[in-house]
């Protein structure tokens, strides 16, 4: 269970980024809508859905949306989500959105993280309005009947009330040390 | 012909990964009973070689073998024939396997 639920604040942090800047909660805090994803390298549910990812962050930049990715996955048991192997994974897909390293994994300890990738979505006041999962299908694209995640964007960006505020993040467990 | 499932349970995709295997192997004409396997501490991941979940071996054998041989508790990234990662096999990856063995088997 994640330790927000719909309605509460975002939990601030700090965090370094695969572009050797620290990030901060604050630096985003003229945008319209805020998409804090846990993910990692190494989990093929992040790695299936992160296409899509990018797709969204690329058609909802210019209406004031900012994705974050988190990864604070164990790197001594899983490797391949070292900070290092991370600043490879974005440099390859060419992430269009910072990928912050969580190595003492309390930021994903605070907001109750469990999975990758899971998805905590504030609005402009930094409330929690959707906690989740992206779709409804991470085998394949073509076939997502329910867009979540996108949905409950058009809804924060047209000043609705969401449908559904919460699903279930569906994906690898986080590493815990 | 001896076909393997091996999963781990934190990795939500084992259900319609073993179901995605039944329905091949009816497509196939195999009636053979699958061996599945709930791989539960990393020693059995090392011990069953395990890389991750889900695996399917037909007659022992890997229906994708993998490059990397870390054997430990985690989720299978499958690369699928349009190069996007899957964490489950397709139908036709699991379907080349079971016709290679099928093949290379006597009589």
């Amino acid at each position: 269970m994640a330790n927000l639920s719909p309605g509460d604040k975002a939990v601030p942090f700090e965090l370094p980024g695969v572009d050797d800047r620290r990030h901060a909660l604050s630096d985003y805090a003229d945008k319209e809508a805020l998409a804090v994803v846990f993910t990692c390298n190494h989990c093929p549910y992040a790695r299936a859905w992160e296409d899509r990812l990018i797709d969204i962050q690329a058609d909802y930049a210019g209406r004031g949306v900012q994705l974050i990715a988190i990864s604070a996955n164990d790197a001594k048991k899983y490797p391949d989500d070292s900070f290092p192997r991370m600043k490879e994974r974005s440099e390859e897909k060419g992430f269009n959105f910072p990928y912050l390293y969580d190595e003492s994994q309390e930021i994903a300890r605070a907001y109750g993280a469990e999975r990758t990738p899971e998805i905590f979505l504030f609005d402009r006041d930094g409330t929690l309005r959707y906690h989740g999962t992206v779709d409804d299908n991470y085998d394949d694209p073509a076939a997502v009947r329910s867009h979540y995640f996108i949905d409950a964007l058009q809804a924060i960006l047209g000043g609705r009330e969401l449908t559904t505020t919460e699903t279930t993040p569906v994906g690898c467990t986080i590493k815990w040390q | 012909m001896r076909v393997s499932f091996l999963y781990y349970e934190e990795c939500p995709s084992h259900d319609l990964a073993l179901e995605r295997l039944h329905e091949v192997m009816a497509e196939e004409g195999i009636s053979r009973e699958v061996e599945v396997i709930k791989v539960e501490t990393e020693d059995r991941a090392r011990e069953l070689r395990f890389v991750g979940s889900p695996t399917i071996r037909v007659d022992g054998q890997d229906i994708e073998p993998p490059s990397d041989s870390r054997y430990v508790l985690t989720c299978r990234a499958y690369r699928l024939e349009d190069d996007r990662i899957s964490p489950l096999p397709s139908k036709d990856m699991i379907r080349r396997a079971l016709r290679s063995v099928a093949k290379s088997r006597p009589g």
